[in-house]
């Protein structure tokens, strides 16, 4: 299973599937990171964590270990 | 008639804008009730009785957020006439997100469509008029920097308030996923409104806690759910989500066209040197390193640090004694009261005060910061070396001020937005020894250990390793660890800091700052003053000249057993005692105390030179080090416990706060004292090296202890009381 945590920078992926639960996998839909939506990482921060990516035309910013929930293809 | 009307939409739209720009000087702050999440309300300008009130910036309403959950119970309780929701042009896919839950409260909404200008410089095209049929709610175009079109948006919105009829269309959800919702409905009890149906039946459908525990029980609803969810193979939550979204993109295909951009923007060009891999840290030191120096530092550009002293020497030192002195004079009051008036409130607000200039510039530059968009980097940048103690990215700016005095530092805390995060920003960063603490480290520096440059480093190391260890320690507590919301964050961007935003920003903390002053460090003053100044004297109780016989004295030889165990013992043990009280005013009162109670007559220097050999004699190495380390890391002065309070706005995190503070120092005290004081075979073994080793063991358990994060999340709001 590849996970956005995996992404390498640049690359454009498409969501899969969302794992985990509760108010983690909420928050990450919620913020528009659903089934089907194309998804780019854009920046790794110079510590190597959190990464940016943009998704639904705008940027947004998380961290490896929340982007691990996020299957892609 | 009376209107209300809210203001909603997501962080980073324009709403700070819009309702600055709407209200103008007419704003009340507050918090909102039994929560940390500041409330803001405000007159429409020109208006007598529509009030605007301002919501926290959220993405959804879901159960999850502090601020979601306030918003949507102030939605749903107090029922406002009308909700104006900012929509961030730029960014419309997922700030619709939240507009079509807000279609569902049965309250009537306007969409501001926010940054009408950007739009159309990007050549972003959006049929307004095929947006309003599919939303079905009146739709307006806006720019809140430029301020155009609020005025109308703020009319109509007060025109859709007093309309009586509600006209709001729902998302068109799969076929399957609204005959679910349709049955759903038909079992919500009879009391729900017609206009708040739906809201009712999706929150039931996403088996929502909240909201469910103000409805009768339904049973029914749980095989209808769960049956839907095995069909779709995906939960309630997501299903809902995806529908949403869904709805949104058919939407906008119709009304929307988006300028596919060609080349980068200037704010991502920006960000390619600011955020740069290799450039980032050395570019944020630069910053900081600015910040500090303007705001703090000891040179000639450090405005700040120039207007406090001219505060502290010419204002507070020159020309308020000596107005009050004449106006004293001419009124000829009595002694005492004049003492009072001087010595206790002028000198004690006036200490305080003089802070003003500092934390003014300070605030000034950091609202700066955050307007331009910096601040959001510093968290993106930071986030990784932070997250391990417990706090976040921006934690990284109330620890840099606190260098310089631990009262802004509190309140730059306000900047870390998730909840956990500011809680032990605001607790830790009391830890980092603040430029009043100083004079604690040279006098003992040079007093006993000969000036030795390890002493001041050392005292550093502990405040910064405090931070670190009480971070590692506390975020594995249950009241901290229960929180997995993930870490979320846009990275806005940049522009040109609105004027009005950084100047207002600026003066409401300090306002609340000031406001402070007059009252919590007033009567504090006030009572120290009354217990250095008076005690009894054979028997006869009156204002006493030596310091030796006043209350505060009295006080200190009552506790001074307390701090036996840190080695405070023998003739040092009532001196310290009081030194570390008379501290609580202000820490640079810790040497002036040892210097009064040492009957050194004339003006102490900064260190205390003076009354070196003679500390030297009462302190050994060792119970000098034990009584800095204790002085460093225990309760702050009264302003900063003040700024505490303001920060957590609750009296158990308060008390919680400075109790661990307070625990925390006295137990590393008790540990270097007697594990070393063992090793330099200063101390015998006794029991207190037992209790030594047990903390020791206990706090290597703690920082150890293999952390969770929580799986679930409980945000507890208290019932607002209504009248």
């Amino acid at each position: 299973m590849k996970t956005l945590k995996e992404v390498r920078c640049g690359q454009t992926v498409t969501i899969k599937k969302l794992h985990g639960e509760g108010a983690v996998k909420r928050r990450i839909m919620d913020m528009g990171m659903t089934k089907g939506v194309s998804v780019r990482v854009r920046k790794v921060a110079p510590l190597g964590d959190p990464i940016e990516i943009t998704v639904r035309g705008y940027e947004l910013s998380l961290r490896k270990a929340d982007a691990q929930w996020i299957e892609v293809e | 008639m009376a209107v209300n009307i809210a203001l909603a939409g997501n962080p980073n739209s324009g709403k700070t804008t819009l309702f600055n720009a709407l209200t103008g000087s007419n704003q009340f702050v507050g918090n909102w009730p039994g929560v940390t999440v500041e409330k803001k309300e405000g007159k429409l300008k020109g208006t007598k009785e529509v009030m605007i009130v301002d919501l926290p910036g959220i993405y959804s309403l879901s159960p999850y957020t502090l601020e979601e959950v306030v918003a949507r119970n102030y939605l749903l309780k107090d029922h406002p006439d009308a909700i104006l929701n900012i929509v961030d042009g730029t960014n419309l896919e997922r700030n619709l997100y939240l507009t079509t839950q807000l279609l569902e409260l049965g309250i009537p909404v306007l969409v501001a469509i926010n940054m009408a200008d950007v739009m159309e410089k990007t050549g972003d095209q959006l049929n307004l008029v095929q947006l309003q049929k599919e939303l079905n709610c009146p739709v307006v175009m806006i720019s809140a920097l430029k301020q155009t079109g609020i005025k109308e948006a703020a009319q109509q919105a007060v025109a859709l308030a007093n309309r009586s009829r509600i006209e709001t269309a729902y998302g068109q959800f799969d076929e399957r996923v609204e005959k679910t919702l349709e049955r759903l409905a038909a079992l919500l009890p009879q009391t729900i409104p017609a206009a708040q149906k739906r809201f009712y039946a999706i929150k039931l459908f996403e088996r929502d806690r909240k909201i469910l525990a103000d409805l009768p029980e339904i049973p029914a609803a749980e095989s209808i759910i769960a049956s839907l969810e095995s069909e779709l193979e995906e939960d309630a939550e997501s299903i809902i989500t995806n529908e949403r979204y869904l709805w949104i993109s058919s939407m906008l295909e119709r009304c929307y066209l988006r300028k596919k951009q060609s080349s980068l923007s200037v704010s991502d060009r920006i960000d390619l040197i600011v955020t740069n891999r290799w450039l980032a840290l050395p570019i944020f030191i630069a910053v900081m390193a600015l910040v500090y120096a303007v705001a703090m530092g000891n040179w000639s550009i450090s405005i700040g640090t120039h207007g406090t002293e001219w505060t502290n020497d010419v204002l507070f030192g020159e020309i308020v004694p000596n107005a009050v002195d004449s106006l004293l004079n001419s009124l000829k009051v009595s002694s005492w009261l004049s003492g009072l008036i001087q010595d206790g409130i002028v000198a004690g607000v006036g200490a305080v005060l003089g802070f003003v200039p500092q934390m003014l510039v300070l605030f000034l530059l950091l609202c700066i910061l955050e307007d331009i968009g910096y601040m959001a980097r510093i968290a993106f940048i930071m986030d990784r070396i932070f997250r391990r103690f417990g706090l976040s990215g921006k934690s990284f700016i109330p620890m840099l001020v606190a260098t310089g005095c631990g009262v802004p530092g509190i309140m730059a805390s306000r900047t870390v937005e998730q909840d956990r995060d500011r809680k032990m920003t605001i607790m830790t960063t009391g830890f980092i020894p603040c430029g009043a603490k100083m004079p604690i480290i040279g006098l003992f520096a040079g007093a006993l250990f000969e000036n030795a440059w390890w002493v001041a480093t050392s005292a550093y190391f502990i405040g910064v390793a405090a931070v670190i260890l009480s971070g590692i320690i506390l975020k594995k507590f249950r009241i901290f660890a229960g929180d997995p919301a993930p870490f979320v964050m846009e990275l806005p961007a940049y522009h040109i800091p609105s004027l009005q935003n950084v100047l207002r920003g600026t003066w409401e903390r300090g306002w609340s700052f000031i406001k402070r002053a007059g009252t919590v460090i007033l009567v504090s003053s006030i009572v120290l003053w009354f217990l250095q100044g008076y005690g009894f004297v054979d028997g006869v109780f009156q204002s006493v000249e030596d310091n030796n016989h006043s209350l505060l004295a009295l006080i200190g030889n009552t506790f001074a057993w307390v701090f036996y165990p840190i080695g405070w013992v023998g003739d040092m043990a009532w001196k310290a005692t009081v030194a570390t009280f008379t501290g609580l005013i202000a820490k640079e009162e810790v040497v002036n105390t040892f210097g009064v109670l040492y009957h050194y007559a004339g003006e102490l220097s900064e260190t205390g030179e003076e009354i070196w050999s003679l500390v030297q004699a009462d302190f050994s190495g060792l119970t000098a080090y034990s009584f800095m380390i204790f002085n460093l890391l225990c309760a702050p002065c009264f302003a900063a416990m003040g700024a505490i309070r303001r920060e957590m706005n609750n009296a158990k995190w308060t008390i919680g706060a400075i109790g661990y503070m307070c625990g925390f120092a006295y137990g590393i005290s008790l540990i270097v004292y007697q594990l070393g004081g063992l090793l330099l075979k200063e101390v015998q073994f006794n029991f207190f090296t037992i209790v030594a080793i047990i903390l020791l063991g206990g706090l290597l358990f703690l920082l150890f202890r293999p952390y969770r994060e929580g799986k679930t999340l409980e945000i507890r709001i208290k019932t607002a009381k209504r009248d």
